[in-house]
């Protein structure tokens, strides 16, 4: 309860809402006791007087009646039948989403087909077809507002009962011999009491709203009893000659309506797990760049990634995904990156083009250059100009990473014509051409073809289709052939050799699996923990690993291609980043761990081949 | 396509029919004698009995529905007592001028809505957001009717620079700029709530979306970022916007009584208020038939626009 409110709280707005609430209530709860004017007590002789009259800080109204104490009153029975109609309206609502989602079938359906006919209705509709019934009349009004309010919890509470209805802890507590209403009360209920409690939250504004607007017509509360609707109906005939009287009553609705949705806010906030976390935040267009010192060059070459470090700043944690990773790719070369789930092997790849999503992602140190040219903090038009032009992607599981809503076409097209100046016919005959080049068959038919309405393979040809489209120097490919099976991994993969010949193209190539990469790239660098473990020519490091991780990754490469298993086969979980030991990342999972291992930090060393070692297999 | 619409179409008709039902059995739970509620307490038993006849009180309850029904079906609503003429053609008459209130009140809400929420979510914790998302706490908050008295009271009775109530001019109006500025005040005050609230959807939706996988393809593509938001991000978003968009033609459509009532807009929900308040109940009861049915069918649209927008729905 005190964690419950110490998170409604740190939400400032919701901690004013709650501020302003109490006080208005607790001024309700007091008026009777309060030295004010009878509400009702009406003098004519003193119609409309000006608030900061003697005897009336807010002035009277038309009758000569006290406002101040009429708003009070007012409040106080506003309150009250909002309250109540939220209440009324939660509970039948609720206990009929119990009783349809737990029964289930028949009941169910029934039930549910009920309450939609009810949400056909325009809502403030329904509340005046029931006034128009029952006579006008407070009472009546709040019966309308609650009825009309029930299909939303009803339905709301159904949904969530259904999920809870097939948990193993329901079933348990049948066998056991429980009965049905027993289950209910003390399984069902207890988990559906924070739903309940966030839809009244969000929804006791607009019944507070809404009984104030009957009122407001004159379905309401009838005089001379007042609450701040009817208040404000009265005071509308003479709006113009005495505004005060109006804006009063109406001053006071809104109070209470936007403290009562800046609490309810917050209290969904509190009790709704996914938006707690905070991770409902946007990536923005590039990643944010905080870095100090730019590393001195260290050789050309057409990508150079020198001394990169990417961090996430989740709250006050720092995660250091990438930590001091160089790289070098040359024209027309397939360099492997290879490391399992969470060794920072992507988000190096992320950040060449400022990719990495950020929040909360930050690069914090280190240089890419592209033909000597700096990349990190370079302008958002610039890198815009260069991504997919110079340097194209090609992202794991086509099916997320193209656009579901248009033809995959017209994605190809876009594809060209953000970058050159092309007319759409010309776009569209390239983008065929492309299509072509990927071998997909019917080209100029698939075109119109939406992704889902693809295989998974063609998908992810589409998706190196899209990366061709300009003719690009490089191409990351984030575990392109991941998703696919084994056959249309060998394809694509095939594919992709075929264009690295044929078109020149440098392949920086990121996957889990050696058996992958053994015969496409040259080169390979292994990650682990963020950081570059072990470099060198793809045959050598094949032959002989130098890191025992490397060995150990190698080893659980049963054949090529069918390499999904590998990870299970090392002992142990890679480290979380946020907490990396002293020494050697990998020394818990090491065979060969000593001392030494955990001191200090240890250096990649080696020329052509290199490994971050201190009792390699081999010597490096 | 064809299909689907037909399809959807077909699916109305119980819902239809459900509103008729529902409209009914609250109608027939009016306590008392109907007729004399329509009479008032001055009417002769004479009048009384010959009311109960004529409305076929006398029978059996489903077989009344059904009478009833058969009746709406040929147009026939029965006749207002307190206006002597037929409801249908009072509803008719009166519908035009809710349709332009409301219509154009919709079509400023969703437009400002999703503008608004699409700004907020683009430039999350910035202090466009935190203005568009305070302005919109306010918004949904705001009683309409108040906002709507308050304009008058600026804009009409300070500033001159609207007038105040009705539809068109008494003298020398009627053109379409008189409509236009008779228009301008209640539009907007009917679209403030609305638009607070697809604002603040548009802004979850929107957020949900600018985090998935293919919005990081368009930018890796190079598409710019003003084309990533209002091009890729929106025209997924929208998936989640239009049902909202549907809800809320609702809350428009009926929160018009309010506005009707502050302004003086001779609509469907001033006569629905006058009707209730004259005990009127075929007016209202007609009226509310009327106004649903037109809703399921705006319904029928914004799925149509939604199987138009999203091809998966489509099949
Ligand atoms: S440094 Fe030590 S712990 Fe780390 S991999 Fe080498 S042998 Fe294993």
């Amino acid at each position: 309860m005190s964690l419950f409110l110490r998170l409604v709280f740190r939400n400032r707005l919701a901690g004013f809402g709650a501020v302003v609430l109490g006080l208005i209530m607790l001024l309700a709860l007091l008026t009777p006791l309060l030295p004010l004017h009878p509400p009702n007590e009406t003098n004519t002789a003193n119609r409309f007087l000006r608030p900061l009259s003697e005897g009336h800080w807010l002035g009277t109204d038309h009758l000569g009646r006290d406002l101040l104490s009429r708003l009070m009153w007012g409040t106080r029975l506003s309150l009250a039948v909002g309250f109540a109609a939220a209440l009324v309206a939660g509970l039948l609502g609720a206990a009929i989403g119990v009783i349809a989602g737990y029964a289930g079938g028949r009941t169910d359906n029934v039930t549910m087909r009920g309450i939609d006919m009810l949400m056909a209705f325009p809502y403030i509709l329904l509340a005046l077809a029931i006034v128009a019934v029952l006579g006008p009349g407070l009472f009546n009004a709040l019966i309308a507002v609650a009825v009309v309010n029930i299909p939303f919890f009803a339905r709301n509470i159904r949904g969530v009962t259904v999920g809870i209805a097939h948990r193993e802890f329901i079933d348990a507590a049948r066998l056991a011999g429980m009965g049905n209403a027993r289950i209910l009360l003390t399984e069902v209920v207890p988990n559906i009491v924070p739903v309940v409690v966030i839809a009244m939250s969000t929804t006791i504004g607009w019944m507070i709203l809404e009984t104030a607007g009957l009122s407001f017509l004159g379905l309401g509360s009838q005089p001379p009893q007042a609450d701040l609707g009817s208040m404000l109906g009265e005071a509308r005939a003479a709006m113009i000659t005495a505004p005060h009287t109006s804006i009063v009553p109406g001053a006071m609705i809104l109070l209470i309506v936007m403290s009562v949705n800046l609490l309810g806010d917050g209290i969904r906030d509190a009790l709704d797990p996914r938006l707690r976390s905070g991770a409902l935040s946007r990536p923005m267009a590039a990643t944010r760049v905080e870095r100090t010192v730019v590393p001195p060059a260290q050789g050309d070459g057409l990508l150079r990634i020198d001394a990169l470090e990417t961090q996430f700043h989740v709250g006050p944690r720092i995660y250091h995904a990438v930590n001091d990773v160089s790289l070098a790719l040359d024209p027309g070369e397939c360099l492997g990156l290879i490391g399992e789930s969470g060794s920072g092997k992507s988000v190096t790849a992320l950040s060449v083009m400022g990719l990495v999503a950020s929040p909360p992602g930050v690069i914090t140190g280190g240089a890419v250059r592209l033909r000597g040219e700096d990349l990190i903090g370079a302008p958002y038009e610039v890198l815009r100009s260069l991504r997919g032009r110079k340097v194209a992607y090609i992202f794991q599981d086509p099916l997320s990473t193209l656009h579901p809503l248009y033809r995959i076409g017209d994605q190809l097209i876009e594809a060209i014509r953000v970058h050159e100046p092309v007319s759409h016919a010309e776009a569209r005959r390239r983008a065929i051409e492309l299509l072509e080049d990927v071998r997909i068959p019917n080209p100029a038919e698939r075109a119109r073809a939406f992704p889902h309405e693809l295989s998974g393979g063609m998908r992810q040809r589409v998706g190196i289709a899209m990366a061709l489209a300009n003719d690009p120097d490089i191409i990351i490919a984030d575990e392109p052939t991941t998703a696919l099976d084994v056959t249309v991994q060998a394809q694509i993969l095939a594919l992709l050799d075929d264009l690295r010949r044929s078109r020149g193209l440098a392949i920086l190539f990121i996957t889990h699996d050696f058996g992958v990469v053994a015969q496409l790239c040259a080169r390979v660098a292994v990650m682990y923990g963020g950081r570059i473990v072990e470099t060198g020519p793809m045959a050598e490091v094949l032959d002989a690993p130098a890191h025992p991780y490397t060995r150990r990754l190698i080893a659980c490469v049963p054949e090529l291609g069918a390499g999904r298993r590998a990870l299970a086969a090392i002992p142990g979980l890679p480290p979380a980043v946020d907490d990396l030991p002293p020494g050697c990342a990998f020394a818990p999972r090491c065979d060969k761990a000593r001392d030494a291992c955990r001191e200090g930090e240890i250096p990649l060393s080696g020329t052509a081949r290199q490994v971050r070692c201190l009792f390699p297999e081999v010597a490096p | 396509m064809g299909g689907y619409i037909l399809k959807r179409i077909l699916s109305a008709v119980p819902v239809l029919l459900g509103i008729t039902v529902i409209v009914f059995l609250i109608m027939a739970m009016i306590p008392g004698d109907p007729a004399t509620a329509i009479l008032g307490s001055y009417a002769t038993p004479e009048n009384v009995e010959r009311l109960n006849r004529h409305l076929g009180l006398d029978q059996p309850l489903w077989q009344r529905y059904f009478t009833w029904l058969g009746n709406l079906l040929q147009g026939d609503f029965g006749r207002s007592f307190a206006l002597n003429r037929p409801v249908l053609d009072e509803i008719l008459d009166r519908f035009a001028a809710t349709l332009i209130l409301a219509g154009t009140a919709f079509v400023l809400c969703a437009f400002l809505g999703i503008a608004a929420g699409v700004v907020s979510a683009a430039r999350q914790y910035g202090p466009a957001d935190k203005a568009i998302t305070f302005v919109v706490i306010l918004g949904i908050s705001v009683p309409s009717f108040f906002l709507g008295m308050m304009m008058i009271l600026l804009f009409a009775v300070k500033l001159r620079w609207l007038p105040a109530s009705g539809m068109y001019s008494i003298w020398g109006g009627g053109d379409l700029p008189d409509l236009i500025r008779h228009l301008t005040m209640p539009a907007f005050a009917l679209a403030v709530v609305a638009t607070g609230v697809i604002a603040r959807l548009s802004r979850g939706a929107m957020l949900e979306v600018l985090r998935q996988d293919f919005i990081r393809t368009a930018r890796a593509k190079g598409v710019p970022e003003r084309r990533v938001i209002w091009g890729h991000a929106l025209r997924a978003a929208m998936v989640g916007i239009i049902p909202v968009l549907g809800i809320q033609a609702g809350f428009v459509l009926s929160g018009a009584v309010y506005i009707e009532m502050v302004f003086q807009w001779p609509g469907v929900g001033r006569m629905l208020v006058d009707a209730i308040l004259k005990r009127d109940i075929l007016l209202v009861q007609g009226g509310v038939v009327f106004i649903a049915a037109c809703y399921v069918g705006f319904n029928i649209l914004v799925d149509v626009a939604q199987s138009l927008l999203d091809p998966r729905i489509r099949t």
